[in-house]
């Protein structure tokens, strides 16, 4: 048994579960700097900029969320191969799309076509990464958005009422206010990205619902010195008590956080845990 | 304009197999695009639909099962609830799928679960049934107290204080996020045809046939506009509905103070 989950297919399957963990470790962040960016646009003054963060926010939301990761890895790969393709080859006149082909010139290809295998896997990595970045940046906008109308009016008047410019109080106290109003639907948002990830498989990433068909499907002697007919049921019940675990373990420190960013806040929360405190 | 009506005859009903069993190969046109994809909403619409009716009952007796008293009661809802919230629904498909698929070798009867058309249905039908619950559990615990205590000044006690005040006052509680939830389960319907669940005959949901769209052409830039475009009218058919619903669940209190519908949808499970 202990020979047969360390055989080097079996390998893979742990190296993927390290990529899923990579890619919410870039996601996250990356997401939450978009959807700041977002919410920032959103409350902009200016009207353009405000629309484009509303618009943003509105379309992204809108559209069921499997089509956008599918539409998304081909449409971003053809807006970048098109764009290498004007840039690097600007004699070439036919034009890119004949019929059902999408033709650009050889050195446009993304990635080339003679580089490396890593570099085509971490090409459609980064991507898979920037797709997950794209939705989940609406969602935080949305979520940070709604953060920052909670911030009592009376703190940020304060600030005005100390001469702070309104740059100042948006970076010294709307910005750092704001968390706690965030952090219940930020912590939503990460369950929820947790949970996304097993779409990677549709965006052609070999995670580890790729490697649980693979290995769990049938194998004879003739392949494998461990042959076992259809298992991979339990592959995916090993997937499905990996999920859990993972969602209850993070259940569980946001719950932590969560108390410790409420202490001091002018919310029900905040003012239980001060009276809590006193007695 | 005669080639489309005829294409719309060919391919109107096309996913659930009435129609020419061909697919268009080549030369697609916008018509073909529109009504494929368009018949491939009447899947969406099938597991969407029979999910939420049927989770609508089993997400109430969940909900009074995780907010009893009695431990032997609520220790299976609560780990029913946390099972299915949980995990990812795209697992729950392969899973179900796989665990058809051993079930039906032992017993026969389970042939049919292997289809999209039931096995599918029945992981939709207890994914939302979970998460619904949770919705009519964080109601039931919301109920305020003084309409409980009117129930019980009133002499109601047990089925029909149960009937008369506690579940339409839950629903009336519940109602925006279990709008919410209808919502996102027809998104989640999307999932059925990725998942293990075989077409069978290229008999797909909307997102099946836009995505044969985008691998034949190339172009996502059409199939996927257009399926966004069917999506945002199903989810207004669905805001519409449930909001003829709140309405009448809000019909006693004054106007100003009725809950309106917020529509916050889509997020992934």
């Amino acid at each position: 048994m202990a020979c047969y989950l360390t055989t080097g297919k079996h390998m893979s399957i742990y190296w993927s579960v390290l990529t899923v963990i990579l890619l919410l470790a870039i996601t996250a962040p990356t997401a939450l700097a978009f959807g700041f960016a977002g919410a920032s646009a959103a409350r902009s003054r200016i009207a353009p900029v405000s629309w484009l963060g509303r618009g943003y926010i509105a379309v992204v939301r809108g559209v069921p969320d499997i089509a956008f990761f599918l539409f998304f890895v081909i449409a971003l790969d053809q807006v970048i191969e098109a764009t290498r393709h004007h840039v690097l080859c600007p004699d070439w006149v036919e034009p890119i799309r004949q019929g059902s082909d999408f033709v650009v010139c050889q050195a446009a290809k993304m990635p080339l076509g003679n580089a490396p295998q890593w570099v085509h896997e971490s090409y459609g990595f980064a991507v898979a990464v920037f797709t997950f970045a794209i939705v989940f940046g609406a969602f935080a906008a949305n979520v940070i958005q709604g953060a920052m109308g909670a911030v009592p009016r009376g703190q940020i008047e304060t600030g005005e009422s100390y001469g702070m410019t309104s740059r100042q109080t948006f970076w010294r106290i709307l910005v750092p206010q704001m968390w706690i109003y965030a952090l219940p639907g930020l912590s939503n948002l990460w369950m929820i990205l947790i949970k996304a990830t097993p779409l990677l498989f549709l965006l052609g990433i070999q995670d580890i619902v790729y490697w649980a068909r693979e290995l769990g499907g049938i194998k004879t002697s003739r392949f494998t010195d461990y042959p076992h007919g259809d298992w991979r049921m339990w592959y995916f019940l090993a997937l499905l008590v990996f999920y859990l675990i993972f969602t209850r373990f993070s259940e569980i420190t946001l719950e932590r956080l969560m108390t410790r960013l409420t202490r001091g806040q002018a919310t029900t929360a905040g003012e239980a845990q001060r009276k809590a405190d006193t007695t | 304009m005669n080639a489309c009506v005829q294409t719309v005859t060919d391919y109107g009903l096309r996913a659930v197999g009435i129609g020419k069993r061909l697919l268009p190969r080549e030369d697609f046109t916008l018509c073909e695009q529109f009504t494929l994809i368009g018949s491939g909403m009447i899947w969406n619409v099938y597991f969407g639909v029979l999910a939420l009716i049927a989770g609508f009952g089993f997400a109430t007796l969940l909900a009074l099962g995780k907010a009893s008293n009695i431990k032997t009661v609520r220790k299976p809802s609560e780990w029913f609830i946390f099972l299915f919230r949980g995990s990812p629904l795209f697992i729950q498909f392969f899973f179900g799928y796989f665990l058809f698929l051993k079930l039906k070798i032992v017993f026969p009867i389970f042939a049919p679960f292997t289809a999209a058309w039931l096995g599918a249905l029945v992981v939709l039908f207890f994914n939302t049934s979970a998460y619904t619950a949770e919705i009519f559990y964080g109601a039931l615990r919301s109920i305020p107290k003084g309409d409980v205590e009117a129930a019980d000044a009133y002499g109601l006690s047990g089925w029909s204080r149960f009937k008369r005040v506690i579940w339409p006052t839950m629903l009336r509680l519940a109602w925006p996020a279990y709008t919410n939830e209808a919502i996102f389960l027809f998104h989640a319907t999307t999932l059925v045809f990725f998942s293990g669940f075989p077409a069978w005959q290229q008999r797909g949901d909307a997102l099946y046939y836009a995505s044969y769209f985008a691998d034949k052409t190339f172009n996502p830039f059409i199939p996927y506009p257009i399926l966004a475009g069917y999506f945002i009218l199903l989810t207004l058919c669905v805001i519409g509905l449930f909001s003829i619903v709140n309405r009448r669940l809000n019909r006693h209190l004054p106007a100003n103070t009725r809950q309106r519908l917020r529509i916050r949808p889509n997020l992934i499970r």
